[in-house]
């Protein structure tokens, strides 16, 4: 047996948030399996394994380029790196959203007979899309090698806090999603129908400025979406100014909106812990 | 001796739906609408379980007992009161949950075992052990898809019982894998008790309690009627259950039966009698006889009667069976009272609590009565012999000639 003190659980009708952080800390290795397991179990008996998570942004990348750039013809230089800087992080969440929301339904058999933190399962679909996303950043920095398109290196610092709000607001959701999820079951259908609009409504395949330009009140509205916040300082610090036609705010206006999202990103992750842990008492009931 | 846990105060109600509306659309047309009942699982139910001890909780079907060690383990949560545990916990409630096809037996062991909270060095050092037991070195690093049923909850198992837990959580999962492998872990169960690990066994077998637990609690209808010194607990238990079969679940089997026989009733069966060797004895030695009476009555005068006998052990197993018509008896018109007596001139039986089942019958076998292992009686003083029935065996030895060649 351990020297270590043996854990004390105590169940009652609805633990204290404090105690659930400890326990998700406490069973972080399990959060690493799951990642670990959801990324075996994809690339498991195929041929080209990681290579299909490089292959899909490259695909788009292709399609997205030919589409924008010589069928519509949006202007923009190097559209393929511009969108790309963006896109990939908005993958991240929502897939990760989309595969989180799901995550309690789809582990019933384990969540009806094991005691563990439920809230590790969405945490670990989050955690599986956060590994996707360094992957197929390699298309990207091949990308930037092949253009020699040079990054800007004052906003790299940046990147690290757009990706922690990306992620507390993903989990976040995922968790109060995932939860949900369980007693109405159409909230994946509802996931995917508000993630298309989300998606559009972030400036990814289209500049922040088009909006801007056309009233600053909906400039400033835009600003609410965290998500925009996080997209543009993505975008100005791979894709950088090298487009006249994208206006570039001074260094402080990027920092506020990250600023901003961060702590919208905190609350939501703080609310779904909450609306977690006050409905998970049924969830062996209804599963 | 410290608490391993302290249940409190324990209430779990469900809510019971006639129609259930598990998606949004459905919420909305049916808002407010929605009919339920609610049902109490576990109805205030205060228990403490001490370190080191093996406790049994007995119970029948819906009693709540697997509610109350659904709520040990954390995966309900009550709707008042609290669970407080101390220590590891391993719950053998349905081995190999969490497998997935696709991984092989040792991906799966390390995730397995880390759902149940082990940390990676802790696995590595038990791995071996692991698979040793489940008896698969040959296999393990195969996707577990391609495992049988056999080995699937043998692997479930071993990863469980190998993680090291402070507190032991069985739901009636014993009887997994081939008897080698039964008796294994058995025997597992019992090094277990030996390091003072605390185990509680969730089951309605009796004899298992009876044999394998210090104490013994009992539930009924979710409120813990009894808790205890093992047989105490079970005689309680049967008494309970016996009582309560004959009150609402009879009424509701009584309605059933009717329905399948248009005969049931006309004769009813007013008593079976247990009938030892002295009128004090509380069991029978093996080999000793005993005798079945079983009286019966009828409001008009019936011509077809057969009256069917059977004996099952303590866990269910069919024992034996015979009626008056296939022994050649005639039980003759049915007009009033008449009892009918089957007497066992010797019972082949080994230590144990048999139950008699005694029906009713016409010669085609529609049903007049039946009295579902009602009663019961003892066998005791077997010596040392061990198993079901006593078999009449001989030994003798014989030592070859030993000739120098």
């Amino acid at each position: 047996m351990t020297d270590l003190p043996a854990p004390t659980r105590t169940i009652t009708p609805r633990g204290h948030l404090g105690t659930r952080v400890r326990d998700i800390v406490r069973y972080r290795e399990l959060l690493v399996n799951l990642v670990r397991k959801e990324l075996r179990v994809k690339y498991k008996s195929s041929v080209l394994g990681f290579l299909w998570s490089l292959l899909n942004p490259a695909m788009l990348l292709v399609v997205y380029w030919f589409v924008f750039s010589v069928v519509l013809g949006s202007g923009i230089p190097r559209f393929a790196i511009f969108l790309l800087s963006g896109l990939l992080v908005w993958n991240l969440f929502s897939i990760g959203l989309t595969i989180g929301t799901s995550s309690i339904v789809g582990n019933a058999g384990l969540v009806n007979k094991v005691w563990f933190p439920r809230e590790v399962l969405p945490l670990g679909a989050v955690g599986a899309q956060l590994v996707h996303f360094f992957l197929q950043s390699m298309v990207l920095i091949g990308a930037l090698l092949i253009f020699w398109h040079p990054v800007d290196w004052v906003y790299l610092p940046l990147l690290p806090f757009a990706l922690i709000a990306t992620l507390l607001l993903c989990s976040g959701i995922s968790i109060l999603f995932s939860a949900v999820n369980v007693y109405l079951r159409d909230v994946q259908h509802f996931v995917e129908l508000l993630l298309l609009a989300w998606f559009f409504a972030c400036p990814i395949v289209y500049p922040y400025d088009l909006i801007a330009n056309k009233s600053t009140a909906l400039g400033i509205a835009y600003l609410i979406n965290p998500l925009t916040d996080v997209v543009l300082v993505f975008q100005r610090a791979i894709y950088g100014n090298y487009s006249p036609q994208i206006h570039s705010y001074p260094y402080l206006w990027y920092v506020r909106g990250l600023g901003y999202a961060l702590v919208v990103g905190a609350i939501v992750f703080v609310v779904g812990l909450s609306v977690f842990r006050r409905i998970e008492g049924n969830f062996s009931e209804e599963l | 001796m410290a608490a391993a846990v302290e249940v409190d105060h324990v209430s779990k109600t469900f809510k019971l739906y006639t129609e259930k509306h598990t998606s949004m659309k459905e919420r909305v047309v049916h808002i407010g609408r929605t009919k339920h009942q609610t049902f109490r699982a576990l109805d205030d139910v205060t228990l403490t379980i001490e370190a080191g001890e093996t406790i049994g909780l007995l119970g029948h079907n819906g009693s709540g007992k697997s509610t109350l060690l659904k709520c040990i383990a954390g995966i309900l949560q009550p709707t008042a009161g609290a669970v407080r545990t101390v220590g590891r916990m391993a719950a053998l409630l349905e081995l190999g949950a969490g497998f997935h096809p696709d991984l092989t037996g040792r991906e799966n062991v390390y995730m397995n075992a880390s759902i149940l909270g082990m940390h990676r060095v802790e696995i590595d050092r038990i791995f071996d052990d692991i698979v040793g037991f489940a008896e698969l070195e040959q296999f393990i690093d195969m996707p577990v898809k391609h495992y049988s049923s056999g080995m699937y909850v043998r692997l479930g198992f071993a990863v469980a019982i190998n993680v090291d837990p402070d507190v032991l959580l069985v739901d009636e999962v014993l009887s997994v894998g081939d008897e080698a492998f039964q008796r294994k872990c058995l025997d597992r169960v019992r090094t277990f008790q030996a390091e003072g690990r605390t185990i509680v066994v969730v089951t309605h077998n009796a004899e298992l309690v009876r044999t394998m637990c210090d104490r013994g609690a009992a539930l009924d209808h979710g409120k813990l009627i009894v808790v205890g010194e093992p047989n105490d607990v079970i005689r309680e238990f049967r008494e309970r259950l016996m009582a309560g079969v004959t009150s609402d679940q009879e009424v509701g089997l009584q309605v059933a039966r009717s329905e399948l026989s248009p005969a049931y009733g006309k004769i009813k069966i007013r008593d079976v009698r247990v009938v030892y060797a002295s009128p004090d004895a509380e069991s029978v030695e093996p080999g000793a006889p005993v005798s079945f009476e079983v009286e019966m009555e009828s409001q008009e005068k019936i011509d077809d009667v057969v009256v069917a006998f059977s004996v099952f052990g303590s866990m269910g197993q069919y024992v034996y069976s015979t009626n008056t018509f296939n022994k050649g008896t005639d039980v003759g018109p049915v007009d009033g009272r008449k009892t009918v007596r089957f007497a066992l001139t010797s019972v082949p039986l080994l230590d144990g609590v048999y139950a008699v089942t005694i029906g009713v019958h016409t010669r085609g076998g529609l049903m007049y009565d039946l009295w579902e292992q009602k009663r019961r009686f003892e066998v005791s003083g077997g010596g040392r012999d061990e198993g079901l029935v006593v078999l009449p065996v001989q030994i003798s030895v014989e030592t070859p000639d030993r000739r120098p060649s």
